[in-house]
């Protein structure tokens, strides 16, 4: 059915909701996003990937009669009725800078760079206002410890959205000590992988250059024709199974 | 009992020499107990302002935690976690006010109430070992030394969470039942210099000064502590302290825990003697309770 068609019996539910304190009249089906668009809102900033990942969209809102904040990501949230919802794309926080090379994989490093740390009360405001669940408040009180590895997992699906530290009372920036923690982690704590420091040695080799200058001059056609008839690996193969061809791999 | 044990930030860091060899006489002795999973500072100094009940959310929500992860006791070693723990506790239980408010502000925690009983590791040790059975368990007695205990200030203020009276004597009983020497020790409740060792340094070094002058006329062999902030002013900083007062002699610092390490024949390394300085090392080394060095 062609949309410009639709009857008003099947056209989605209106419900109301307060952009900035402004009633809008929006489709129950929405995400925030969409809502705030529809409403007449254009993004030019403060909206990235609308998958739910880059962080740019955090939004506060609250219900009707609940004095509680809630949070989502706009692109992610359901808009629901007599919501007030503000948009946060960005919170001004502390960011030290610092030489990655001669850092040494320790939280001293963390604690330099962020006295600050140290002003924690655990009153848990970040965990409750994290849009992501991530456990905001274990991923600080490992760093106090001094466990780098802890706080770099416990904070893995931080999105920098900045919402933890919109509501710290130590006025902490969580989110940018967590990325110098995974830092650490992941170029100087963790074991190295070894197959991905080959397989870069690799591509510096020009192991690929041929495929690729090769790909790069095909016509489409010619591209989606390589792409349908690539080798797949049977869905019942056996455990064995390689590709005839690695592309010149040992 | 089911025994949890909150360590604390500084044992996993700078006290190491607290915490590992205190973790392995507790396996030696056959007490069960587990580490909590998941735990935040315990707030370091209990606040004493009577509506300052936001430093209170740190202690408490450990004591949570614990309640969470199935224990009905929680034993601590640094003294000033033991503090912070066991007094906020004791407000939980008796002030229903506090209580409630502050049950309402940690929302998305289940209630608490005091459920979870505090107990410092001494305390374990006594009452659940007692002196007697850990003298039978000691196969290296440390027989000749003379330990001066420190018991600082937080194991013993304020009274009502104080894991001794001021005629009991645990870190006496501890120490003879490790088969070594008390030295009576006239400054073994004063204060170490604390925070003022950073704040104000001169009037810190007075304080810490005290203690040591106090240690050399005991005649001691050694000083025994159980917190990262009495080892910090006491031993770390003790070299500037003997250079900063006249006539005062070094003397070697201890955590308890690492003469409990040592007399009940742990693995020396477990004991991290390596986090002391070379003086400690060499007073056991004389006296033939351990053979080498750590490093």
């Amino acid at each position: 059915m062609d949309t410009a068609t639709l009857t008003e019996e099947v056209a989605a539910k209106t419900i109301p909701i307060y952009i900035m304190g402004k009633r809008y009249e929006v489709p129950e089906t929405l995400t925030i996003m969409k809502a705030m668009e529809h409403s007449g809102y254009q993004y030019i900033r403060g909206c990235g990937c609308r998958g739910g990942i880059c962080g740019a969209c955090a939004t506060v809102y609250r219900r009707a009669g609940d004095y509680k904040i809630y949070t989502g990501l706009a692109c992610q949230t359901v808009v629901e009725p007599e919501m007030y919802l503000t948009q946060i794309p960005f919170y001004p926080a502390n960011r030290a800078s610092y030489d990655y090379e001669s850092s040494q994989p320790t939280a001293e490093t963390i604690y330099q760079l962020y006295p600050e740390l140290f002003r924690c009360v655990a009153c848990n405001a970040c965990t409750k206002v994290c849009p992501m669940d991530v456990e905001v408040l274990d991923y600080i009180s490992a760093l106090k410890r001094g466990d780098v590895t802890a706080a770099a997992e416990i904070s893995f699906d931080c999105i920098q959205c900045g919402l933890c530290a919109s509501r710290c009372m130590g006025e902490m920036a969580q989110y940018h000590m967590a990325q110098v923690a995974r830092r650490l982690q992941g170029g100087k704590i963790a074991p190295k992988a070894e197959h991905l420091e080959k397989m870069c040695g690799d591509i510096d080799a020009g192991t690929f250059t041929d495929v690729i200058e090769a790909a790069k001059v095909m016509t489409e056609d010619e591209l989606k024709k390589v792409y349908t008839e690539r080798e797949m690996e049977p869905h019942m193969g056996a455990d064995e199974w390689t590709p005839a061809s690695n592309h010149g791999l040992a | 009992m089911k025994l949890g044990y909150y360590p604390g930030c500084t044992l996993k860091t700078k006290a190491a020499n607290l915490e590992v060899a205190a973790m392995a006489a507790l396996d030696h002795l056959g007490v069960e107990y587990k580490e909590l999973s998941r735990w935040n500072c315990c707030g370091a100094v209990f606040s004493l302002a009577d509506d300052d009940l936001i430093h209170q959310v740190a202690p408490v929500r450990n004591l949570i935690r614990a309640a969470q992860q199935g224990c009905d006791t929680v034993v601590t070693i640094c003294s000033q976690c033991y503090n912070t723990l066991a007094r906020a506790n004791k407000m939980v239980r008796e002030n229903e006010e506090k209580r409630d408010t502050l049950n309402r502000f940690m929302d998305e925690e289940p209630d608490y109430s005091g459920e979870v009983e505090v107990v410092h590791y001494l305390s374990l040790l006594r009452d659940e070992i007692g002196w007697e059975k850990l003298r039978e368990t000691v196969t290296k007695p440390l027989e000749g030394l003379r330990v001066a205990p420190f018991y600082g200030c937080t194991l013993v203020r304020p009274e009502e969470v104080a894991i001794d009276a001021v005629d009991q004597e645990i870190f006496e009983g501890f120490i003879t039942a490790l088969g070594a020497d008390p030295a009576s020790f006239s400054a073994a409740r004063e204060c170490c210099g604390s925070y003022q060792m950073l704040a104000h340094p001169e009037e810190g070094m007075n304080r810490a000064a005290k203690v040591i002058a106090a240690a050399n006329r005991s005649a001691a062999d050694a000083l025994i502590l159980s917190c990262p902030m009495c080892e910090y002013n006491l031993g770390t900083r003790q070299a500037n302290v003997v250079e900063f007062h006249e006539g005062l002699d070094q003397v070697p610092t201890f955590y308890f825990t690492q003469l409990l390490g040592v007399a009940l024949g742990l693995d020396p390394e477990l004991c991290r003697l390596d986090l002391n300085g070379p003086a400690a090392q060499e007073l056991l080394i004389d006296k033939k309770f351990i053979a080498t060095a750590a490093v």
